[in-house]
């Protein structure tokens, strides 16, 4: 009898976990054929290239490229050098009861909540009125570095902690300075989480419109410098479909420009992780 | 030799001092924008009062009136149903990849889940929007509703439990497993009575995690709530969150409105840093040690 209720419990489970599975890759299907299916006639080489017309509606979005990849630089510019020396100091130079280190990692934690609306806040009231930026690329990129220092951080760190130790001891016992061990020795073999890293921090940058709204904010111009207003193709896509009637058509073909450059992104993190994975293993 | 050993001594101090520096900044951050969001948020604060957020009669900004509660009962409502609906889901897709996928398979249901963590908010919206929305506006006008809002939520942090779920289900020691299996347990009794409660403290942290971001996510509510300022009646209302609250308004607020508004990045803020705090206690449990 309870062999025979337990039967019918796990077949019932089964059900349910194949259902739940199927209808997780329904939304998903769904999701990219609807962006696919209304982003493709529209894309080509000069909607790539040419800037846009009539608010967005007709044109192209060649500006908005130019100053979604101007942001991104700022980001990566002011995150990687950060990033770094505060994952190697959290890796290689801080023992795990050190106070410093606990209260940095600690303070990683929340930031890597923060939503990014609020960081569109602080962004907005340090950035452009403190430091007295302004609405600019500048503003938007700055923005982003604080945003993407955690994710950036962690892989980093990752990277240096899987150096064998001993490279470290070999270094140590050869008579290098600790400086010429990590600039030689450990950086290289590290290297493979920094590009993770990096690849990772470049999609969640990409990715973000509500913390660029009040910092690089809405001009579609093309920017003549980082002090230039640029707006982002996050915000392109949230501009058209919301505030102004008949943007969807090219809402939906920068929204597949979009998800197609994350899927670059992220298909060259995955490739990067499984062939470092590899190495290691190898090792 | 000794010249040499004291100029690498005085570079690796040198080194050790500007990675403090990188440290001490990078960990400034969080401080500087709880500053920053305190400073903008005084004036409001000493003008209108905190209790007037909850007791004015209203929304209106233009009049004086900053009533935040009916915002905050939308993004109430918001959050719990996506992270009702989406924690059994990101929970079975774990058990899916771990107990009941072929090992192909479960790789290829992993990169979907990574994908959809991936998209970007803006892009949920506008599916929810164009598809979605006028798909519940057949069944039950207007169609920018509560309902449109918890979909696009559950679908978007549905990954973060998942992948939650997926790391906690795979630190389960497999003497569990080899101990249920001698037992004689089915899959499913297995599951239920050994992997789960083995498993608790990074499910509870995974729940932790998407409440944060459900509570946080703010174009893709923003494009499909209708943002009308009330508390929402059923699942078919239009309704505004928090978060959208800000986006929408940030753009022309000034004086004592713009500060209201800091003062509801404070709240959300706040409540972030008290989730992660819990996810932290929660995760230094370990019950099976």
């Amino acid at each position: 009898m309870i062999d025979r209720r337990s039967r019918i419990a796990d077949a019932l489970a089964t059900l349910l976990v194949w259902s739940s599975v199927l209808l997780v890759t329904a939304i998903f299907v769904w999701l990219l054929a609807d962006v696919v299916w209304h982003g493709a006639p529209r894309l080509s080489w000069s909607f790539l290239t040419s800037p846009p017309q009539r608010a967005g509606r007709a044109g192209g979005i060649g500006p908005i490229l130019v100053s979604t990849g101007l942001i991104l630089l700022v980001c990566l510019t002011v995150s990687l050098p950060l990033g770094l020396g505060t994952a190697i100091l959290l890796a290689e130079f801080t023992p795990t009861d050190n106070v410093f280190g606990r209260l940095v990692r600690r303070s990683l934690d929340v930031l890597a909540g923060v939503p990014s609306i609020v960081f569109g806040l602080f962004g907005n009231a340090f950035f452009c009125i403190t430091l007295g930026l302004g609405f600019s690329i500048l503003s938007g990129g700055l923005t982003l570095a604080c945003m993407v220092l955690p994710i950036l951080i962690r892989s980093i760190e990752e990277g240096f902690r899987a150096a064998p130790n001993e490279y470290r001891m070999g270094a140590a016992a050869l008579g290098l300075s600790r400086t010429a061990t990590l600039w030689h020795v450990l950086l290289p073999s590290a290297l493979p989480g920094v590009i993770v890293g990096m690849v990772l921090g470049l999609g969640r940058a990409i990715a973000e419109t509500a913390a660029l709204v009040f910092t690089s904010g809405y001009v579609d111009r093309m920017p003549e410098s980082l002090m230039d207003s640029g707006r982002a193709l996050s915000i392109h896509i949230f501009d058209l479909s919301m505030n102004q009637s008949g943007g969807a058509p090219n809402a939906y073909a920068t929204a597949l420009v979009l998800v197609l450059l994350l899927l670059v992104i992220n298909g060259v993190a995955s490739w990067l992780a499984q062939r470092w994975l590899h190495r290691r293993i190898v090792h | 030799m000794s010249a040499a050993s004291s100029s690498s001594r005085s570079s690796d101090v040198l080194l050790l001092w500007s990675l403090r520096g990188c440290a001490a900044l990078v960990g400034g951050i969080v401080l500087l924008i709880v500053a920053f969001l305190v400073l903008e948020s005084l004036p409001a604060l000493r003008h209108i009062g905190l209790t007037a957020f909850f007791t004015d009669p209203s929304w209106h900004p233009a009049e004086g009136l900053y009533n935040f509660t009916p915002m905050l009962w939308g993004t109430l409502f918001a959050m719990s149903g996506a992270v009702l609906v989406a924690t059994p889901l990101g929970v079975l897709s774990a058990i899916f990849c771990h107990y009941y996928a072929p090992p192909l398979l479960a790789a290829a249901y992993r990169r979907v889940i990574e994908l959809l963590a991936g998209i970007p908010s803006v892009v949920y919206g506008l599916w929810g929007l164009i598809s979605l929305v006028p798909l519940i506006n057949d069944w039950q006008p207007p169609g920018t509703s509560l309902l449109a809002g918890i979909v696009v939520l559950t679908v978007m942090i549905l990954p973060t439990i998942a992948l939650m779920a997926d790391a906690a289900l795979a630190a389960v020691p497999p003497a569990y497993l080899s101990g249920a299996a001698a037992l004689g347990l089915s899959r499913w009794a297995t599951i239920r009575g050994v992997v789960l409660p083995a498993a608790r403290s990074g499910l509870f942290t995974g729940v932790i995690l998407e409440t944060g971001r459900a509570i946080g996510e703010t174009m893709a509510v923003l494009m499909v709530c209708g943002n009308v300022v009330q508390t929402p009646q059923s699942l078919f209302d239009p309704m505004r969150t928090l978060t959208a609250n800000i986006a929408l308004e940030m753009s022309y607020a000034l004086g004592d409105h713009r500060s209201a508004l800091f003062v509801s990045g404070l709240l959300l803020m706040a409540t972030i840093i008290a989730l992660t705090i819990s996810a932290e206690i929660i995760s230094k449990e370990r019950p099976h040690d």
